[in-house]
């Protein structure tokens, strides 16, 4: 499965990896919050545990608060914000 | 994609994603508690049987559940040794080299507290450059791979594929390189094959062919064995020597030292903006040790899972000590042929039997095995002929903890509903060979991985863990700007049509 990245509605995003392992998950989120201006949201859809914690602890040290996060089996969907 | 996104998000409870405080009955379901069941019979019923067969058998389950502890802790805190480094140059997340420190610190005082008592399993390795060289190219292997060898084991018990498919390569590279020979020989220096010649290795050697052979016996034998207690004068064994020399001058001071080094460089920013936001003032000397403290405690699970593998590490030298004192024994492979098992033992009597958690030598056996079955003749070789053997893997003592180590990340994953089998896309499987092969070569050259020649050398004072380490962190520094490279690449074309203005 490629990674997949669409704009849904002007301001928000979608990113799905799915399939994808460490790095990529964590490296395609950080490129993809870069590009974002204060506010616009990104729904992230990955299913690689260990990314979890890292992608966390990355939005917390740099200031992107992450709205909601939920698992939908063994897939983590995180709304998160770019600050 | 969209449809996936339904449903009410909740709020996120700090790093811990999607925990809750339901019951393991109310969240496990019905066929992953079966699982469960499943692969605790498993192990249980080989340990059980295998014991009503013979005593000696208990030296093996020791290996295996040991493994199976590791297997549960690595999962329960994504604890990674790829990702230490990886995480903080590509992301600047340093939760991972705060586990790792934390772990190596914890088993370094229960390695101590071994060696002082006479029972420790542990040799220090020769020390040269050698180290950090391999250890560049272990870490550019584990960053391409997306996982250590430590890790892509626990990883697979996740059920994913691309692990799988790396601890293939590291094992056929590594099965393969040490019986490299012929063409090889002419990249041998001079020094190192007149060297190896000394060494009064067995004619079945033939010590004379093979690269490996001759950058073991004629460069890596020649080279010091360098403790920290031995660098201060002191003995490894005496309690002074473990604890002040080993434990506190070669691990707790040089851990306290990077740690600081990576707060002020990736966390500190944070938590001063954070304070300067909630207080409205700068930050003293309290709020940056109050800083350093949160960034340890970051991540829990990582930090838990931490003080458990330090503790278990430490734990497993005492206990196969005192079965090789009970038995009588210096090495698995009298163990394995007092039981009857004397195929693919190496020349003078030993398999690889480490006595510590180990990783990707029995990785390289069972190919090993395998191949001299197809008759491919990997007996003339140091590594496989003279040291580790080539036992069958079912009854190898480091292949039953390398696959407890899986069984017990499948149960740790299955209890949080992380287990999902995942087959490699074509991208993935090629970064996964690639890393495999480079992480198997590296870890030849270094004589273990970032386990053997990091974790376990560097928390029992052998200041060759530290040389492998610094070159680790080298390589996956390069592992990490090819890949930043990699990923701008990609996301230019995903991107290609996306106003961000609208």
């Amino acid at each position: 499965m490629a990674m997949n990245f669409k704009q849904t509605e002007p301001g928000h995003y979608v990113l799905d990896v799915k399939g994808y392992v460490c790095p990529h998950p964590q490296l395609y989120t950080k490129k993809v919050m870069e590009k974002l201006h204060s506010g616009d949201r990104l729904e992230l859809v990955f299913d690689n545990p260990s990314s979890a914690e890292s992608i966390s602890a990355m939005c917390a040290s740099e200031g992107n608060p992450i709205l909601g996060q939920r698992k939908e089996g063994t897939v983590f969907i995180f709304e998160i914000q770019k600050g | 994609m969209d449809a996936i996104v339904s449903g009410t998000l909740t709020e996120p409870k700090a790093a811990d994603c999607c925990s809750d405080s339901k019951s393991l009955a109310e969240t496990v379901s019905r066929k992953n508690r079966m699982w469960i069941f499943g692969i605790v019979a498993f192990f249980t019923l080989i340990s059980v049987g295998t014991y009503a067969m013979h005593e000696y058998y208990i030296y093996l389950s020791a290996y295996l559940w040991f493994g199976f502890i590791y297997g549960m802790c690595l999962q329960y805190g994504r604890f990674c040794f790829a990702s230490a480094f990886r995480d903080l140059f590509a992301v600047g997340v340093p939760r991972m080299v705060v586990g790792i420190m934390i772990a190596t610190v914890l088993f370094s005082f229960t390695s101590s507290f071994v060696a002082s008592t006479g029972w420790s399993t542990f040799h220090a390795a020769p020390w040269s450059i050698h180290a950090v060289i391999a250890g560049i190219i272990f870490g550019v292997g584990m960053v391409f791979a997306g996982g250590c060898a430590s890790g892509s084991l626990y990883k697979a018990g996740e059920g994913n594929g691309v692990s799988l498919l790396v601890i293939l390569s590291i094992s056929v590279t590594q099965s393969t390189f040490v019986d490299l020979g012929g063409w090889f020989n002419k990249l041998v220096p001079q020094s190192w094959a007149e060297s190896a010649l000394t060494k009064s290795l067995p004619s079945s050697i033939n010590v004379s062919d093979g690269w490996v052979d001759q950058y073991l016996a004629g460069y890596v034998w020649d080279q010091p064995v360098i403790t920290f207690a031995r660098l201060l004068g002191l003995k490894d064994e005496t309690l002074i020597g473990s604890f002040f020399g080993n434990t506190f001058i070669g691990v707790v001071l040089p851990a306290l030292a990077l740690l600081v080094v990576v707060y002020f460089i990736w966390s500190r920013k944070r938590y001063v903006l954070d304070l300067k936001s909630r207080e409205g003032r700068s930050a003293g000397i309290a709020d940056h040790l109050r800083g350093f403290w949160t960034m340890i405690t970051a991540s829990k699970r990582t930090a838990i899972a931490g003080l458990f593998l330090g503790i278990a590490c430490g734990l497993q030298m005492f206990v196969i000590e005192g079965l090789r004192m009970k038995f009588g024994v210096k090495n698995a492979g009298t163990i394995l042929q007092r039981i009857g098992f004397d195929y693919g033992i190496s020349a003078k009597g030993t398999v690889f039997d480490p006595g510590y958690w180990y990783v990707t030598t029995q990785e390289a056996q069972w190919v090993g095995w395998l191949a001299q079955k197809l008759g491919w003749n990997n007996m003339d070789n140091i590594y496989f002929g003279w040291v580790n053997g080539i036992p069958s893997p079912a009854i190898n003592p480091a292949d039953w903890m390398s696959v407890a180590l899986i069984g017990g990340a499948a149960v740790m994953a299955l209890l949080n509903n992380e287990f999902k089998w995942k087959k490699p896309t074509k991208e993935l499987a090629i970064w996964a060979l690639i890393g495999g092969a480079l992480m198997g070569i590296g870890s030849r050259l270094a004589l273990g991985c970032n386990v053997g020649a990091f974790f376990v050398r560097t928390a029992n004072g052998d200041v060759s863990g530290w040389s492998f380490g610094l070159g680790m962190i080298g390589g996956a520094y390069i592992g990490v700007k090819f890949f930043n490279w990699y990923t701008e690449r990609k996301m230019a074309k995903e991107m290609a049509n996306i106003n961000f203005d609208l």
